[in-house]
């Protein structure tokens, strides 16, 4: 029987099984923060050992930095120290640190693929549950706690159980104003904010072929949002021209004979999956979530869904999640008044997110009761977003460009919903708080976040645009 | 090194009849600024617990005076979300030994194992059953053997075993430490570098 795509990197990368179905995985990259780094750090430090593969290690500040003034001190004392520790680390350790305001900083997920460190075929992991987001390369890449960075940190391995497969095929071509996110958000609403859990999934049909890496990385970045371990793409020319030439890429005669191992990094023909699915790109239309887990998803168009059919603690969380929203069954998304816009996070916040969000917004103004924070995904995404002049075409519109960080996706910062307000949102948790105590948020893709953020209120984007 | 060991523990225990309990709602965001491993058990569940003024919100399970114990029993897709480990670490450090779900997410389930904490997964319907005698008898016990792989209600009786790794099960059951271990294999980490990263 052939081989998942899945199985065939994992496979490479078992230094050894154990009883009991865990295998001591090796990992080639290891992505980390100032979050859940320190507690492994400390670890370290008591056992007495360093960082046993230093250079297959990369530090970026994210998740708890500024997005204004990032040139000041970190004005709060606890962010400040945190970020400080975590810089401190690096250094002891000899691994590279792309510090807060230099010209390779920015979230971990976006600048490991800008730099060429992601590349087909690796393992990745890091301490944060996005790290899926590698897996548009055709990487096996996944999230890890703290706990398991210490290991990574001791012995470059990891003792993982190995996941079942599945594949999520969607077919056709999509639709007018539908981006990657509303495609991912689709498949979320259908299968389940749990449907992944306890597999790896790989996407694959011509919608999903017809993406470019960035939209690639959109789509596997919110797996972990089905409860998978991880979402991955058979690399193809798409992935190979991406990577070719960036900073880290193999360059030269190295470049091309590794695409050539790269190219047998696909699912074989006669490869069995544990579970599949096959959804149709014209059933997609831009969505919006109405609850409080990215699995309460609707098209755009839809009104909000009723109980019907659930019950017990089904039904008892569903009541609390429309509660939460403040929001009643049967009502229309369209129309809905929204306070907040934010743009950004690893799973949108790249230069194609910028560029359609500009361009929708190019001739509109903003709506003035809307607070809208833009955050570029890195330092280099801000710096191309100003050579190509967006941030003149956002200025006119009224909006304004902040600086690289996880920012509003989970509030860590400064940058917090206040409560009861409504948020359009291109993050990936709807979660109850999640954006600030006591924040709604509506997650959604970037062109329904500019015509949330013109209007004022959840639009969709295909009228409000003419598109 | 080695984490608290897991063997047998008799105990009330907590409901908490609410899904995809996500590991924001364990420990929000704001609350991960520390660099050292203390004191998350205080903003356990914060924002469930406490309202703006931070007064003790009375109806939430926590707060219940009737609720005690060292098992926390929750709805289905317990732990989703986020992957911080501090979700795991709260939970211990206010008290509970053991967490009862129907489904776990995957991350939250390892990152539980690897501090002492024992996730046990059981059918939907035995789920009902111990929220059931909770309702019926807040002081109810429950009896969890993890050599046997039994969660007892022990006032009727019921049963259900749970599955749990060899490999994890013995780390528990013994405190090993999956660093100590990965480190005492390094040859064969080195053994597989030369082999395929040269």
């Amino acid at each position: 029987m052939g081989k998942t795509l899945f199985d065939k990197v994992w496979d490479a990368h078992v230094v050894k099984s154990l009883d009991g179905g865990r295998s001591v995985l090796y990992i080639d990259r290891h992505y980390i923060h100032e979050v859940t780094s320190p507690v492994a750090f400390g670890g370290l430090k008591r056992r007495g050992v360093k960082v046993a593969r230093p250079q297959n290690t990369t530090g970026t500040p994210d998740h708890n930095v500024p997005t204004i003034n990032q040139h000041l001190p970190v004005a709060e004392e606890q962010s400040r120290r945190q970020l400080e520790s975590f810089e401190q680390n690096c250094r002891e350790h000899g691994i590279e640190c792309f510090t807060l305001g230099s010209p390779r900083h920015g979230v971990v997920h976006i600048v490991g693929p800008e730099q060429g460190i992601t590349q087909p075929g690796m393992t990745i992991v890091c301490g944060d549950s996005h790290t899926s987001t590698h897996g548009a390369f055709g990487a096996v890449a996944f999230g890890i706690g703290t706990s398991e960075v210490e290991m990574v940190f001791a012995s470059q391995c990891i003792l993982q159980p190995k996941p079942k497969t599945m594949r999520i095929t969607v077919n056709g071509k999509r639709g007018k104003g539908v981006t990657a996110k509303d495609i991912i958000l689709y498949i979320i609403s259908q299968i389940s904010a749990s449907g992944g859990t306890g597999h790896f999934i790989e996407f694959a049909g011509e919608t999903i072929r017809d993406l470019s890496m960035e939209e690639r990385m959109t789509v596997c970045n919110m797996s972990i949002e089905c409860g998978a371990r991880g979402g991955m793409i058979a690399p193809d020319e798409t992935t190979f021209r991406y990577v070719c030439g960036r900073n880290r890429a193999p360059q030269g005669d190295d470049f091309d004979r590794a695409v050539e191992r790269w190219k047998e990094l696909y699912s074989d023909p006669d490869a069995q999956f544990d579970k599949e699915y096959t959804f149709d790109a014209a059933d997609i239309e831009p969505m919006i979530t109405y609850g409080t887990n990215p699995g309460m998803g609707i098209g755009i168009t839809g009104r909000v869904p009723s109980e019907e059919g659930l019950s017990g603690s089904d039904r008892i969380s569903f009541r609390k999640a429309l509660e939460y929203m403040d929001f009643k069954s049967g009502e229309p998304m369209i129309g809905k008044k929204i306070d907040y816009v934010f743009l950004g996070s690893c799973t949108n916040g790249r230069i194609e997110d910028f560029r359609q969000f500009a361009w929708a917004v190019r001739g509109h103004k903003k709506a003035d009761h809307v607070t809208a924070w833009l955050v570029p995904g890195s330092k280099a995404v801000e710096a191309q977003a100003r050579a190509e002049g967006l941030d003149k075409i956002l200025a006119e519109a009224g909006f304004e460009l902040r600086q690289p960080g996880c920012s509003a996706c989970l509030a860590m910062n400064a940058d917090k919903i206040p409560a009861g307000k409504y948020s359009v949102s291109t993050s990936n948790r709807n979660f109850e708080g999640r954006q600030g105590p006591g924040a709604r948020t509506l997650l959604a893709g970037p062109l329904v976040a500019a015509a949330a953020a013109i209007t004022g209120m959840i639009a969709d984007p295909r009228e409000v645009f003419n598109l | 090194m080695s984490i608290p060991k897991f063997i047998k523990l008799t105990t009330t225990a907590v409901p908490l009849p609410i899904e995809n309990v996500d590991t924001d709602q364990i420990i929000p965001a704001r609350f991960l600024k520390a660099v050292e491993r203390k004191g998350f058990g205080d903003n356990l569940f914060r924002d469930w617990r406490y309202d703006e003024q931070n007064v003790p919100v009375a109806t939430f399970p926590l707060n219940d005076p009737r609720f005690s114990g060292d098992i926390l029993v929750a709805a289905k897709n317990f732990g989703c979300g986020s992957s911080r480990e501090h979700a795991a670490w709260a939970i211990f450090d206010y008290g509970f030994r053991v967490v009862v779900s129907s489904f776990f997410a995957d991350i939250f389930k390892n990152n539980a194992l690897n501090n002492g904490l024992l996730p046990i997964q059981v059918s939907e319907d035995f789920l009902q059953r111990v929220f059931a005698a909770i309702e019926a008898d807040p002081a109810a016990q429950f009896e969890v053997d993890l050599q046997n792989q039994t969660l007892t209600i022990v006032s009727t009786g019921e049963q259900t075993s749970f599955e749990i790794d060899g490999y994890k099960k013995e780390c528990l059951l013994n405190g090993y430490d999956d660093v100590d271990y990965l480190m005492s294999i390094r040859p064969e980490i080195e053994a597989y570098e030369s082999a395929h990263r040269a």
